[in-house]
């Protein structure tokens, strides 16, 4: 279960540019929840991952995973139980150093010791999660990762986000830098490594495709300025289609049209 | 060439590629300019020549040099992640005060080690019927491939992995479960343990320790990595660790042979310093140069494989 209470974060606090990209935000996530997560830019859905993995931290409010109080602690104790897929798949991987080396980093989240990083076992397990991938690395195990495609290399980030058994799987935009074809593919896999560990994963993927939003996963939020705006499931979400959403989205552009009208006014 | 200046230039070469193992740790794999070397090298010659010159053992003196360049690249370290100044500022600051630090260690600017018994001389002991001309240069090769293995397998770990990583994908590895400012600790202790140990065979080798010996060893460990790295192209740590070396030994082979025959076109002693600059500057642009070249003739030869340039198995 991942609860968030009242998550607010600033930047550039107390200067001229204070902006609030988190305000006062509460969600409340069930383990086996496929959350998708929509709205315009700038309405904080970057921040939020970043807040639930300790890349930010939050100026108030509380993040608990099963329990425990994760709020302040630092993102390398967070990945424990996050693991995270990147808009960018430069971001995800290191260029130079080849496969199994980056698979074989984010198989051991806890302290890194002064054991040997690969050996004939550990070789073995990357090659058959590699080889159910399906892209064809299992056999360019010491290929280096900067020679991969951007598809090639956001689906090691997946497996890579998988492999270890989280709790929370954190998706931003990750299909989104990539051409038709592979974004499809990544999709596909990001769902079947999902479905693997059906009931016992919770997953956020933040999307601007909405019929991504609503085909994929079992829930929707729609985030405007740091709020959740809009959090649908099951029967309701059934009966919502994109034009419904696509009203939301124009709604909103009024009332800011409204607003700026009255503070301009 | 005499076969003397040769041999000088192969004992240098390796001591001072121990630093340039150090150099390589910092500058190519951790992606962390490190300044903190100008100080560190100078602090293990200033603690080996303090504790040999007051009588002790030598053997102990050279691993307290280790010890202290540990603890040397620790400050960096630590005003770095902790203060979070840059990576230079963290190092000029640190090679500053160990400044101060090496003349309080060795009381005076300079500590003779003429007629004392060195580390060198201990083993000499060993093998009395070796030429001393041979003894020192397989001393430090065998010394710097134990350490070259040391470090290839440092690097294979878990540990040593997520060093590389910490330089490759910072962000990444992050957020893999990976304290970096741990990673970054660990890189730099452990390379200005190695320069410090360097600096402390060289006292040793030459005779004495000088406050001012440090200055220029970022430069000419950048300029042997930089030589090293585009010689010997196989991007691995095994391989990387011998081109660094062998980046060492012609370094110091270029500078014996300035400094013996650069009169001739009108160097003075004081130029070397210049010379080790222009290297590293020429062996920075080889690269660029090269590419552009390539660009040029590609257009020419109507070659389509531009992209294929940069890509990371080739990196300088
Ligand atoms: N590092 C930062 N410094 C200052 N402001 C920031 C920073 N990161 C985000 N912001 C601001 O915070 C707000 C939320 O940004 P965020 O990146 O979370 O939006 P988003 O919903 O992910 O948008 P997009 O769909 O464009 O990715 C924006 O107004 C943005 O300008
Ligand atoms: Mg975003």
């Amino acid at each position: 279960m991942l609860v968030i209470k009242g998550l607010t974060k600033y930047f550039a606090k107390n200067t001229p540019h204070e902006i609030l990209a988190i305000n006062n935000f509460n969600l409340r996530v069930k383990k086996g929840d496929f959350i998708t997560i929509i709205g315009s830019n700038g309405a904080g859905k970057s921040t939020l991952l970043d807040l639930i993995a300790g890349t930010l931290q939050a100026d108030q409010g509380e993040i608990r995973l099963d329990g425990e109080v994760i709020t302040s602690q630092p993102e390398y104790r967070r990945a424990r139980w996050i693991g995270r897929v990147f808009q960018n798949p430069l971001l995800g991987t290191a260029p130079y150093m080849s496969i199994e080396e980056n698979l074989v980093l984010s198989l051991k989240r806890e302290r890194k010791g002064l054991r040997i990083a690969l050996n004939k076992k550990i070789r073995e397990y990357l090659r058959e999660e590699l080889s159910e991938l399906g892209i064809g690395l299992e056999n360019d195990l010491t290929k280096k990762v900067g020679l991969l495609s951007g598809g090639q290399r956001q689906a090691m980030t997946i497996l890579m986000a998988t492999m270890f058994k989280p709790k929370v799987l954190l998706l931003d935009e990750h299909t989104a830098a990539l051409d038709p074809e592979s974004s499809k593919k990544i999709l596909k896999i990001t769902q079947e490594l999902v479905e693997e560990r059906k009931g016992d994963l919770i997953t956020l993927m933040v999307t601007h495709n909405m019929k991504q939003a609503l085909e994929v996963g079992n829930r929707t939020i729609m985030m405007d300025r740091g709020c959740n705006i809009l959090d649908i499931e099951g029967e309701e979400r059934e009966k919502v289609d994109i034009d419904y959403l696509l009203k939301q989205f124009s709604k909103l552009r009024q009332q800011e049209y409204i607003e700026d009208r009255l503070v301009l006014g | 060439m005499p076969i003397t200046l040769l041999l000088h230039g192969l004992e240098q070469g390796l001591i001072f590629g121990i630093m340039v193992l150090g150099v390589f740790i910092t500058y190519k794999i951790l992606d962390f300019p490190d300044l903190t070397v100008d100080g560190s090298f100078p602090l293990g010659a200033a603690v080996a020549a303090k504790v040999i010159f007051t009588g002790g053992n030598p053997l102990w003196g050279t691993f307290l040099a280790l010890i202290a360049g540990f603890l040397a690249g620790m400050i960096t370290a630590l005003l770095h992640t902790k203060l979070k100044l840059t990576n230079l500022l963290s190092g000029i600051l640190t090679m500053t005060l160990l400044y101060s630090v090496n003349l309080r260690i060795m009381d005076k600017p300079n500590i003779p080690l003429l007629g004392k018994v060195t580390l060198l001389e201990q083993i000499q002991n060993y093998f009395p019927n070796i030429s001393l001309n041979y003894l020192i240069p397989f001393f430090f090769l065998f010394l710097i491939i134990i350490l070259k293995l040391v470090l290839d397998l440092f690097f294979s770990t878990e540990i040593g992995l997520a060093i590389i990583a910490t330089g490759d994908n910072e962000q990444m590895i992050r957020s893999l479960g990976t304290n970096t400012d741990m990673t970054k600790l660990i890189g730099l202790c452990l390379s200005n343990a190695l320069v410090a140990l360097s600096g402390a065979f060289f006292a040793q080798y030459s005779g004495f320790a000088d406050v001012n010996m440090g200055l220029g060893t970022i430069v000419a460990g950048l300029a042997s990595v930089i030589i090293g790295i585009s010689i010997i192209r196989i991007p691995t740590i095994f391989w990387r660790t011998i081109a660094v070396v062998v980046g060492s030994l012609i370094y110091r082979l270029i500078l014996i042979i300035a400094l013996r025959y650069g009169y001739k076109l009108g160097f003075e002693p004081g130029d070397l310093k210049l010379i080790s600059v222009l290297l590293v500057i020429i062996a920075l642009s080889i690269p660029l140069i090269k590419s552009r070249i390539d660009f040029l003739t590609s257009f020419s030869l109507g070659r389509k494989d531009l992209q294929n340039k940069n890509h990371p198995g080739e990196e300088v």
